[in-house]
């Protein structure tokens, strides 16, 4: 075997230099045939279809018929592949699309997201990984059911991480569906399907191996789509090419800009008018429901004026527009104020300063940054320490000392994209804070005006104050503008742009592979399996996994189809569960072998029931869905971070009653010890069949 | 099975090295977090250390923690004879 695992690995390398190579030249096919007049609308489709056709191409030939290589890859997955298919697995549309907005918008305060997911794979590294993989069987409600014995434990761990995962997936179909239909034209719903196929014909045929496969293919792309852009933006602003060494001078002037722009007498001008307009609002929303009629007349009035007054077209059809969109009733009003109030209060403040930790006007609300900041690391990297989809990815490397250094290598790849994202944040802010704030209306640069026909939501530039002259306060930009308008704002060719999109697309397809199979496998695997039918033959297995991921996925394309909320809050949510349910017991499992079934039935259902319950009371969207009454915040935490709660309560509830219920059995020590160590001579054997 | 001292010995090791590497990690993230205000005065390669710290340097700590404890359990492994045959 050792000769052959080496020449495997020999093997891979060849298949994937080959492959990178490939790529690189397909991309420069196409950068010839854009000079040569090719219209952007076809490059897109050629990078959609192209991508999607390699990742079907990947999962037709690792198809497979054999559970070990269906669930596990065969357990022979060398540890620097298993670093790049976790790197891609782990890294979803909102690192790839979102990470860079999320910095560019809230500075400081969104490195907490940084942080947390890369701290968290050293509790995987310390905690985790090397243990799972001597246990060795398929998923992580596998261990659970084994170190604690009975249904019960392992039913929980089915239900968590069915929870975690679908609340993840949707995340996911609906990164694909927008890329899909943002790139190619097509509509959102139809992008989800086409998507949807994308991620089927990788899983369908090969489960985990044809997974892991793709997901070394994908990384390849997603990480020459995200470098590209950022190097060059780092040329333009400093002329050297790597940025995450040097724009620390960039960050330097963007601090200076923002004291400018403070005190900068326009400025204060835009400010002021959204102010006013905020409390004009406040006032028609106390006078309702007088107010309505009194607006409505108001309204009309001024159609009519400018009509008697034969005013420019232009202006007759936006007092038509508003006339039409009045709204219906006081209470449609009432709603559509409110949210203008809002929208224009949210635009009355000064630059948030981008380097300066926990900016706020008052120490109380410093104090509540600081601690938001922590409880979004802890959960992040608790989360990260706790979802099955990357856990599992452990038990295909070929040994636990594989397993360890897997951990690094997929830290490293993931660690080249995380600490790339801060630079460009800065970078593309310096660009608009220089370039764009000062520049008069008519000279916007192309892109500028290309993304505010296109997105109004992602890029709205209006002269509030009618100077000709933008201001910082009349742009607002969408999170996701940033990565995706990069190539543009770098001044390169689409060609490039359609690569960012691949690239979103492959970190969207790849995340949404995993996550799926984590959910069949969990259903297939535990539930049948394990506990319904532990006769059923291998090949019975695999088609009962295989019908019950079309199942999966097909839910979670109609979830996503109904757009459901806000994508950062849910993949927040999905780390906070996973960390609430799974972490306590995992870890206590391990590194205690006095941790009872009885002890770890509690843990689980306090650590989840908790962190659920503060999710339920305090997201105003869950509060309105399930009719719950609101409660006060706990120490001033937002719903995202629950897992605060949740670990912490799920630890202590495990010790406490652990300690007055019987200690586990032989086996079970036995089975802690084993797992503790590599190798031991007369050691029992887990691994699964 | 029977446990014998050094195989004890091995469990031992491994839970302060455990142990000394989550300190280090602790103390990269949430001392760092706590303390972010006030650190953010001092300047590291032209960036305020706060900030330098939660976008790159932690980071490049935590990579280094997880390689140095692969390393340092390989050699453990071999020491206290419980490493895997090279045809596992």
């Amino acid at each position: 075997m050792a000769a052959s695992q080496k020449e495997f690995n020999q093997q891979l390398k060849k298949y994937y230099s080959f492959y990178t190579g490939g790529f690189v030249i397909f991309v420069v096919l196409l950068a010839i045939g854009e000079k040569m007049g090719m219209p952007n609308k076809w490059i897109g489709y050629c990078f959609l279809v192209f991508t999607i056709l390699l990742y079907a191409g990947i999962g037709i030939m690792s198809r497979t018929l054999e559970v070990a290589e269906y669930y596990v890859a065969g357990r022979r997955v060398p540890a620097f592949f298993n670093g790049m298919a976790t790197g891609a697995d782990w890294m979803s549309a909102a690192s790839f699309i979102g990470m860079a907005g999320t910095l560019y918008l809230s500075g400081f305060d969104g490195l907490a997201f940084i942080m947390g997911w890369t701290g968290g794979y050293v509790l995987v590294a310390l905690l985790l990984a090397p243990y799972l993989r001597k246990f060795g069987q398929f998923t992580i409600p596998d261990f659970l059911g084994a170190r604690y014995g009975g249904n019960i434990v392992r039913s929980l761990g089915v239900i968590a991480a069915i929870i975690a995962s679908f609340t993840y997936v949707v995340a996911q179909i609906y990164g694909v569906g927008l890329i899909t239909s943002r790139f190619t034209g097509l509509e959102f719903g139809i992008g989800v399907f086409v998507g949807l196929a994308g991620i089927l014909v990788c899983s369908f045929l090969g489960g985990m191996k044809a997974v892991t496969w793709t997901q070394v293919a994908q990384y390849v792309i997603l990480i020459i789509a995200y470098m590209i852009p950022v190097v060059w933006l780092s040329v333009k602003h400093t002329g050297i090419p790597l940025p995450q060494l040097v724009y620390g001078t960039v960050l330097e002037k963007v601090t200076e800009r923002e004291k400018v722009l403070t005190n900068d007498p326009g400025e204060k001008a835009v400010r002021q008018i959204f102010a006013d307009r905020a409390k004009a609002a406040d006032e028609k929303i106390k006078a309702l429901p007088a107010s309505y009629q009194v607006e409505k007349d108001a309204v009309a009035k001024k159609l009519e004026d400018l009509k008697a007054a034969s005013a420019p077209k232009g202006e007759i059809d936006a007092a038509e527009k508003a006339l039409k969109d009045f709204p219906a009733s006081p209470e449609a009003a009432k709603a559509k104020w409110t949210a203008d109030k809002a929208g224009a209060a949210g635009r009355t403040a000064p630059p948030k300063p981008h380097a300066t930790p926990y900016p706020g006007k008052d120490e109380a609300a410093r104090n509540n940054a600081k601690w938001n900041f922590i409880g979004i690391v802890f959960c992040m990297m608790f989360g990260t320490a706790a979802l099955p989809h990357i856990l599992m990815r452990y038990y295909t490397t070929p040994s636990v000392h594989e397993a360890r250094v897997s951990v690094f290598w997929s830290l490293f790849f993931i660690f080249l994209l995380y600490f790339t994202a801060p630079a460009l944040a800065v970078l593309a802010k310096y660009d608009v804070y220089t370039l764009i704030v000062g520049s008069k209306f008519a000279d916007l640069p192309a892109w500028v005006n290309a993304w505010r026909t296109v997105d109004p939501g992602l890029l709205n530039i209006t002269d509030i104050n009618k100077d000709g002259i933008v201001q910082l306060a009349e742009i607002v930009i969408g999170g996701d503008l940033i990565v995706l308008a990069t190539p543009e704002i770098a001044g390169l060719p689409y060609v490039i742009s359609g690569l960012v999109a691949a690239g979103g697309l492959a970190a969207a397809l790849s995340t949404a592979d995993g996550l799926l199979l984590t959910i069949a496998n969990a259903l297939s695997h535990d539930l049948y399996y394990k506990m319904i039918n532990p006769n059923a033959s291998p090949g019975m297995r695999i088609t009962v996994s295989k019908i019950l991921l079309l199942g999966v996925a097909v839910i979670a394309a109609y979830v996503t189809s109904l757009k459901p909320g806000n994508i950062l809050f849910l993949v927040g949510a999905a780390f906070s569960i996973a960390a609430s349910a799974f972490f306590p017991a995992l870890v206590m499992g391990i590194f205690w072998k006095r941790a009872s079934k009885i002890g770890a039935i509690a843990g689980i259902v306090a650590g989840l029931g908790t962190c659920l319950y503060y999710m339920v009371h305090t997201y105003p969207v869950f509060i309105q869905w399930f009719g719950t009454t609101p409660i006060q915040k706990w120490f001033g935490l937002e719903p995202i971070s629950a897992g605060m709660f949740g670990v912490p309560i799920g630890l202590v509830t495990i010790f406490v009653v652990s300690l007055v219920t019987p200690a586990p059995d032989k086996e079970v020590q036995e089975l802690v010890d084993h797992v503790r160590y590599p190798n031991l001579v007369g050691d029992i054997d887990t691994k699964g069949t | 099975m029977q446990l014998t001292q050094t195989h004890i010995d091995y469990w031992q090791k491994n839970l302060r090295l455990t142990a000394v590497l989550l300190a280090i990690w602790f103390v990269a993230t949430f001392v760092l977090a706590w303390y972010a205000i006030p650190l953010a005065e001092f300047k590291m390669f032209g960036w305020p250390f706060s900030f330098y710290m939660a976008a790159q340097g932690s980071l490049i700590i935590y990579v280094l923690i997880i390689g140095y404890y692969a390393i340092a359990m390989r050699k453990s492994d071999i020491e206290h004879g419980v490493h895997e045959g090279e045809e596992d």
